[in-house]
């Protein structure tokens, strides 16, 4: 499975959505570059981005997923068979095998803003 | 060399042997003739009341069955006649003769039918067979609508048979020759107590008369009870329930001995006098004396397979500790209930208010605790029938006061060796030397591993408290963020008024809360009718169906299901559904609901799609929530030959009473217009079969992995009482059920049972039904169509987008190719050519 992208290979912050598009402990899903993701605001205000295709099924869902945590972490369960994923580092909680690629945000002026990686 | 065990009879305990001895037999010393009277294999003859409460005879078998065992052979009907002890053969009815290196008398008792002039009138009974019960139910139908029933007997068979007549809907009188019900189980506080609760379900008791004479009436079957003073009662229907007599004919024939009160006479490793010949059950009398028990009859059973297989088992005694349910009420008596140990003193608590007795026999010092009665409220037998024989460690009156002044023992305080389990003589030390050495996690395990529980099940609380003991309570707790179960929450999100998840889970759990709790209470929100499900910060809550009011497909497409009710359409919406489906390439099929699904929908489609659907009168089917779906009928007597009732007016009417209604988890639901039952209304959670005086109404079936017959909660009911009972039934199940706990585990779950359930809904004994019906009421009253309500806010409709920065571009890794006629999800095998070339035929 992919690995979190490293730092080195992004060279452009994108803008997204207001940040108050995002409700509030709940995903949304976002074309950036290309590539269709899930973007979660949490309880805390927080960003966080990881790709939005469920492993598990294939399908791009991730964004529709329930919000919460685990132990601290904050997660997303897929909707689909309910696999918990780690929001700040894509990694699977219910199977150490598996994780999804996560993407750098920031909230600049009230915009969202997502690192997308250069290339392909 | 194998030898022969033949087994004359086929009752519980006579089973209980053959399944003990095959067991424990692992090198087929034996094969076992079994040779039973009755038609039926083994059923459960102590829980025979259930059979008319719409229970099976295959649900009452008991497990397992001895036919899938190639050394046993079951001969049903084919009872021994006799025995033949030169010839070590015995003879059944048909003439078949069969050798036998060992015989075993499980024949049982018989009903005593006292020689009153009268008593082989039509309409007069017994009660012990499902043939007894059959032909009871026939003669309450026949008479019809105010049937008079007497019981003879007002010990613990006459008053099952009370209670069961009392279902049947007969008037329903019991004549008992001693001073008090029970006699033989309780004492005169205890037979009080229950005499009230008795006559409080409108069961007559005339205790301290002597049946007279029955006599018939015009039609020459009993008509009347005459009592030896006093006024004669109306009966149209007798059961005899004054005791039974062992059945030791086959004994007497071949010159065994018998006891003086009858009952083949066995030493304590229950051999007769002949060494090969041994006798079990009602039928033995152990060094003279006969048990009318089971668990006793499973004790000897034990002793004999032991024996069998060269064991040195000797009958330990019985324990004639008692609890049981009758009419609704709890009945419980053990150890020295009448306090005959010399010196012994008794403690009485007893609340007439409350319907409550309860009594300790304790020693002379009062540090020992000997036995006791309990009735109304017997949820400390368990654990105090542990404790009998042990030292006291708390004040005899703290166990007797009512809860709150005093307390029910810790299973702590009773000693290792005492019986928990008395059906399968289980100590607590083995219990929980199982728990601890098989790390055993729950009751079901302790069940399956010690056979603890699994009788009379009245030490499951003790076996929960074990648990606990042991370091293994199952937590209550939801999960991480909740330590309390769903229907704690539910209490407190009613009580406190709490709105918002956040709110509740700062003051009552922890951390975030996460993809079992959210639902959870969004579903309890929904339940109380706080507004729509999509509202505000509610709208995070929910999963992925309830948060796109749509079901979620494999390749991240929905489907759309609009309520049709009861299965009724016309053919003008037929063409509406059928032209949003053509125009939105939407694959359609038939539910098993008597509905419609339409599959394939992109998020960004569902508002369109749904706004034609609402235009045109649809509403949400809410086929995607844990709520009420549909309500299944067939056509009924508006046009069925058979049909008595009007299903699908009726269904349609359920319907639209509950459409919305957010529950624990699903709900289904049918309504049959006569007894062929075509809309399958016994596999949902509440059906309704038509009947030519009005509905039955059968609770807590489901289909599914764990299929489930809907059992019979009462009969012949009018409409009004009918939709009363089926509001209580689900505001109750709301209420209380655990998380994803469908109706029939529910009702399995709770304490007591089906009986608590009737006494709840029917008899009001929480005193909530008031409150319960209010909250159907407000249910009703508040329903709103949730698609018509989202299409109407721009704040929800912002939600049905694909991508929060390109609203209307689809997914492009949704790719349907047709088979059939109609589009479907491509497999990965299929988009790869897809992505590759062209054609195909992809559709949307």
């Amino acid at each position: 499975m992919t690995a979190v992208l490293e730092r080195a290979e992004l060279d452009q912050w994108v803008g997204v959505c207001r940040y108050d598009q995002l409700l509030p402990e709940r995903g949304a899903a976002a074309l950036v570059g290309g590539r269709q993701v899930a973007l979660f605001r949490t309880s805390d205000g927080e960003v966080l981005v990881v790709t939005n295709r469920d492993p598990f099924s294939g399908a791009n869902v991730l964004s529709r997923g329930i919000v919460g945590s685990r132990g601290g972490v904050p997660t997303v369960a897929s909707p689909m068979y309910k696999q918990v994923f780690d929001l700040r580092t894509g990694r699977c909680l219910d199977d150490a095998a598996v994780s999804v690629p996560v993407l750098p945000a920031r909230v600049r002026d009230g915009v969202v803003e997502v690192a997308v990686p250069a290339g392909p | 060399m194998t030898r022969t065990l033949v087994v004359a009879g086929n009752g519980m305990v006579g089973h209980r042997l053959v399944d003990a001895l095959r067991a424990r037999d692992g090198v087929g010393a034996w094969r076992i003739v079994v040779l039973g009277e009755e038609p039926h294999p083994a059923y459960d003859r102590v829980g025979l009341s259930a059979y008319l409460d719409g229970r099976t005879l295959a649900e009452l078998s008991l497990a397992p069955a001895l036919d899938d065992d190639p050394r046993v052979e079951l001969h049903l009907g084919r009872p021994v006649t006799a025995v033949d002890r030169a010839g070590r053969t015995v003879t059944t009815r048909d003439g078949a003769r069969i050798g036998y290196d060992a015989l075993v008398l499980a024949t049982g008792s018989r009903p005593f039918v006292p020689p009153l002039q009268g008593a082989d009138l039509p309409g007069c009974f017994v009660y012990r067979t499902v043939e007894d019960l059959d032909a009871i139910r026939d003669r309450v139908r026949a008479v019809g609508a105010g049937a008079h029933a007497a019981v003879v007997g007002g010990g613990l068979l006459g008053l099952e048979a009370a209670g069961a007549l009392r279902g049947l809907g007969a008037r329903t009188t019991v004549v008992e020759f001693a001073p008090r019900l029970m006699a033989l189980q309780v004492d005169e506080g205890g037979g009080h107590a229950l005499r009230r609760a008795v006559e409080a379900l409108g069961v007559r008791v005339l205790s301290g008369t002597r049946t007279e004479r029955l006599e018939p009436g015009a039609d020459g079957a009993v008509a009347r009870m005459v009592p030896a003073d006093g006024d004669p009662i109306d009966a149209d229907v007798v059961v005899f329930a004054a005791g039974v007599r062992p059945r030791d004919e086959l004994a007497r024939d071949c010159g065994l001995p018998v006891a003086e009160r009858g009952g083949v006479l066995v030493d304590a490793t229950m051999r007769t006098a002949d060494p090969r010949v041994w006798a079990v059950g009602e039928c033995a009398a152990v060094e003279g004396r006969t048990y009318g028990l089971v668990a006793p009859g499973y004790a000897m059973a034990e002793v004999v397979a032991d024996r069998l297989l060269g064991g040195g088992a000797e009958f330990p005694g019985a324990d004639l500790s008692t609890k049981l349910k009758l009419l609704g009420v709890d009945v419980a008596s053990f150890g020295d209930a009448f306090a005959v140990t010399p010196g012994a003193l008794e403690l009485v608590w007893s609340d007439p208010v409350a319907g409550i007795y309860r009594k300790l026999v304790v020693s002379d010092d009062a540090r020992t605790l000997l036995g006791g009665v309990l009735v109304g409220d017997a949820s400390a037998y368990a654990a105090l029938r542990a404790l009998v024989g042990a030292r006291l460690d708390v004040e005899p009156a703290r166990l007797v006061l009512p809860e709150g002044s005093g307390a029910v023992p810790a299973p702590l305080a009773m000693p290792d060796r005492a019986t928990v389990c008395s059906c399968h003589n289980v100590s607590r030390r083995e219990i929980a030397e199982a728990i601890r050495g098989r790390g055993l996690a729950d009751v079901g395990a302790v069940k399956a591993c010690t056979k603890a529980g699994t009788g009379c099940g009245s030490c499951v609380p003790v076996l929960k408290s074990l648990l606990a003991d042991c370091g293994v309570a199952p937590s209550r707790g939801l999960c991480e963020h909740f330590d309390v179960s769903r229907a704690e929450l539910f209490e407190i999100v009613r009580a406190t008024g709490i709105q918002t998840f956040s709110e509740l889970v700062t003051r009552h759990g922890r951390g975030r809360g996460c993809d079992i709790c959210k639902p959870v209470v969004a579903s309890i929100l929904a339940s109380l009718g706080t507004g729509h499900v999509l509202d505000g910060e509610r709208a995070a809550l929910q999963d992925t169906n309830d948060h796109h009011l749509a079901n979620l497909q494999k390749d991240g497409t929905y489907s759309v299901v609009p309520r049709i009710p009861g299965g009724e359409i016309t053919p003008e919406k037929l063409l509406v559904i059928a032209e949003v489906a053509r125009d939105f390439g939407l694959y359609t099929k038939i539910t098993g609901a008597q509905r419609i699904d339409l599959l394939g929908a992109r998020v960004e489609q569902l508002p369109a799609i749904w706004r034609r659907l609402v235009d045109a009168g649809f509403e949400s089917g809410h086929a995607y929530g844990k709520a009420l779906r549909a309500v299944k009928s067939c056509v009924g007597s508006t046009w069925c030959r058979y049909g008595v009732q009007d299903s699908v007016g009726l269904a349609i009417a359920l319907e639209l009473r509950y459409r919305g209604l957010r529950a624990p988890h699903k709900i289904k639901a049918g309504v049959s217009g006569c007894a062929r039952e075509c809309a399958e209304a016994r596999g949902k959670d509440f059906g309704v079969i038509a009947t030519e005086q009005g509905w039955n109404l059968y609770l807590g079936g489901n289909g599914g992995f764990s299929p489930r017959h809907a059992q019979l909660f009462a009969q012949d009911l009018h409409t009004e009482t009918l939709v009363r009972y089926i509001d209580r039934f689900l505001i109750y199940y709301i209420r209380t059920a655990d998380r994803l706990q469908r109706t029939a585990p529910w009702i399995e779950s709770l304490e007591g049972g089906w009986d608590h359930l009737r006494a709840v809904i029917v008899h009001d004994t929480l005193g909530i039904c008031a409150d319960l019906d209010a909250a159907m009421e407000r249910h009703v009253a508040s329903y709103s169509d949730e698609w018509r309500d989202a299409l109407q806010d721009p704040d929800k409709l912002a939600r049905f987008t694909s991508f929060v920065n390109a609203p209307d571009v689809a997914d492009s890794d949704i790719v349907f190719v047709t088979e059939r006629g109609q589009p479907r999800p491509a497999s990965p095998q299929e988009r790869a050519v897809l992505v590759a070339g062209p054609t195909l035929g992809v559709a949307g």
